[in-house]
């Protein structure tokens, strides 16, 4: 079994939680520049005098791929790495993954992984 | 030539030291004279402060960009690139002549058309370096509009105003003080050193004018009217703008003393003390209103302090000029709110630091002039009474009053002939790509557009027969 684990962080965790994973053994993850809001709804800030509203915020989506076994340690390491304590941590989810193929190789399954 | 040039200055030195050490009989065949070195001085630092208020269009170009957003930004850089050739041309073909042209009356110059017979030479300064220094001062006055009207204007009218300007507008004004005109007639003259009124509230009037009737940007008023913020796309820019500003400055400012002698370096100090002054005033201000240091409203301050002290620069003192540039810090952000809310929409403050600020450091004359001179009388604040400070009131009044008609006209015929907007769609686009073909930023810096084929064009052959 296949899993899809998906974190969305604060950025400047991005480090942080990318090397923790590299030391449990993640040999490959993909990231995304993404913006959004949660419960929090965005803040406000002002320029040049004049307010305007963050409601959507910056934040980096990360996605691994991994079998079932070593799912639960990388999400005990993505929120180990990716805990400041304060307001706009993140989540993380995982999904499962009906089929996985490598391109250039051909492999599939957690051979792909 | 160079070499004889070279001979030649070698041997006034030699005569020099001779004549200090006792002198010799071959002393007297000395080819350069003293008058003549310093004629060759004066023109060689006023070449450079030229080139150095040159420079400062890039710092224009640089702050407009930065406070503006990217989806325009190759749009404002043309303007500047524009202002600056167009303002050229017609400064030197009609704006000199009419500048300060020996013929015509106390309005308008005429004489020297195309820096033909006539055209105006001043003090020991060549033709040619004169025009380098005042084409530099016109095309200032000129760009000081471009980012008042960024994010929404038609190219080709904004392309139109700055030959106008550059051509006629501005030069009428200088021809009122710098030319003779009556402005430097009344009976205590008005004194505008460097241009705080002449160049700094010519622009910042017209780019009042230019917003006004152009309107706000979609987006700048929410739908209960009150001002929101459109952040600027590149704060290093505004900032590396604004220092390439105050570099340029150190050729505006003693530059205008259009003479390289010992007034130039306390005109250099007063100049920065009311920079460093403007820039800490506004940044307070903007603190204490909004809760933080906020960076473009800052830099903002740095050149409402140059623009407030370029009038009085060689007038006042060193704390007349912090007390200048700290209260035009202070005014440039209770002018900027002042414009937000009257819907005057001016994404770079330009009509705040040179409009507002241009007219009261213009003022300030009359209250911090230290002393009287062949050129201007002691302010209120020394005890000089209040001659030459109604001299300078009457000075803004008229430029004031007549910028505001002559762009007000100029901006209304674009307006009904070329059309000065563009259209909504274009807009809410961003003009780079309609205006002018191509997006300021290219596709390949856009993460969001990727490239649909690979670099070298080939297709990759997928291996089949992969098992899993």
């Amino acid at each position: 079994m296949i899993k899809l684990i998906t974190a969305v962080i604060k950025p400047h965790m991005l480090d942080a939680v990318k090397d923790g994973l590299k030391d449990v053994g993640v040999q490959g993850l993909t990231i995304t520049e993404v913006k959004g809001y949660g419960r929090q709804g965005g803040h406000t800030e002002t320029y040049r005098g004049a307010e305007y509203t963050v409601d959507l915020v910056p934040k980096v989506k990360v996605e691994v791929v991994c079998a079932v076994d070593d799912a639960e340690r990388v999400i005990e390491v993505i929120r180990k790495t990716a805990y400041t304590g304060k307001i706009g941590d993140g989540k993380v989810w995982m999904v499962d993954v009906d089929l996985l193929l490598r391109v250039r190789t051909g492999e599939m399954g957690v051979e792909a992984v | 030539m160079r070499r004889t040039r070279k001979l030649v200055a070698g041997s006034a030195f030699t005569a020099a030291s001779v004549a200090f050490g006792g002198g010799a009989a071959w002393a007297q065949e000395a080819v350069v004279t003293a008058e003549e070195v310093q004629t060759n001085l004066d023109n060689v630092f006023v070449l450079v402060a030229a080139v150095l208020v040159i420079f400062m269009q890039a710092g224009f170009a640089l702050l407009e960009a930065g406070l503006t957003r990217a989806k325009s930004v190759a749009n404002i850089m043309m303007k500047n690139m524009m202002d600056f050739s167009a303002g050229a041309i017609a400064f030197f073909a009609v704006g000199y002549a009419i500048a300060f042209g020996s013929g015509g009356n106390d309005f308008f110059g005429t004489g020297g058309w195309f820096l033909g017979d006539g055209a105006f030479q001043y003090g020991t300064l060549t033709v040619p370096v004169t025009f380098i220094f005042q084409v530099a001062f016109a095309a200032t006055a000129a760009t000081i509009v471009s980012g008042a009207m960024a994010e929404r204007t038609k190219f080709k009218s904004y392309f139109l105003y700055s030959a106008v300007i550059s051509g006629v507008i501005y030069p009428v004004v200088v021809h009122w003080n710098w030319g003779g005109g009556w402005l430097s007639g009344l009976s205590t003259p008005f004194h505008d050193f460097a241009g705080s009124t002449m160049v700094h509230m010519t622009g910042g009037v017209a780019a009042l004018m230019g917003a006004a009737i152009l309107g706000p940007r979609i987006g700048k008023y929410g739908p209960d009217g009150k001002p929101r913020a459109i952040l600027g796309h590149n704060i290093p820019y505004a900032v590396l703008g604004t220092f390439i500003l105050l570099v340029g400055w150190y050729g505006f400012n003693p530059g205008s003393q259009l003479a390289a002698d010992g007034a130039i370096g306390g005109i250099a100090v007063t100049t920065t003390l009311a920079a460093a002054a403007g820039a800490i005033t506004a940044m307070l201000v903007i603190w204490a209103k909004s809760g933080k240091p906020d960076v473009a409203m800052t830099a903002n301050g740095m050149l409402a302090g140059l623009v407030g002290i370029t009038a009085g620069t060689a007038a006042v003192s060193n704390v007349g000029a912090i007390i200048i540039g700290a209260a035009a810090g202070a005014i440039v952000v209770a002018a900027v709110f002042f414009f937000d809310r009257i819907k005057i929409d001016d994404p770079v403050g330009a009509i705040s630091v040179h409009g507002v600020c241009g007219a009261f450091g213009t003022i300030c004359v009359g209250l911090f002039a230290t002393e009287d001179t062949e050129f201007w009388q002691q302010g209120l604040f020394y005890g000089g009474g209040t001659s030459q400070l109604v001299s300078q009131v009457i000075g803004v009044a008229a430029v004031a009053v007549f910028v505001a008609i002559a762009a007000g006209i100029l901006f209304s015929v674009l307006k009904a002939t070329v059309g000065l907007r563009v259209s909504e769609e274009e807009e809410l686009a961003g003009l780079d790509v309609l205006e002018h073909g191509a997006p300021g930023y290219g596709p390949d810096t856009t993460p969001a557009a990727p490239s649909r084929s690979r670099p070298d064009g080939r297709t990759a052959t997928v291996p089949t027969g992969a098992s899993s």
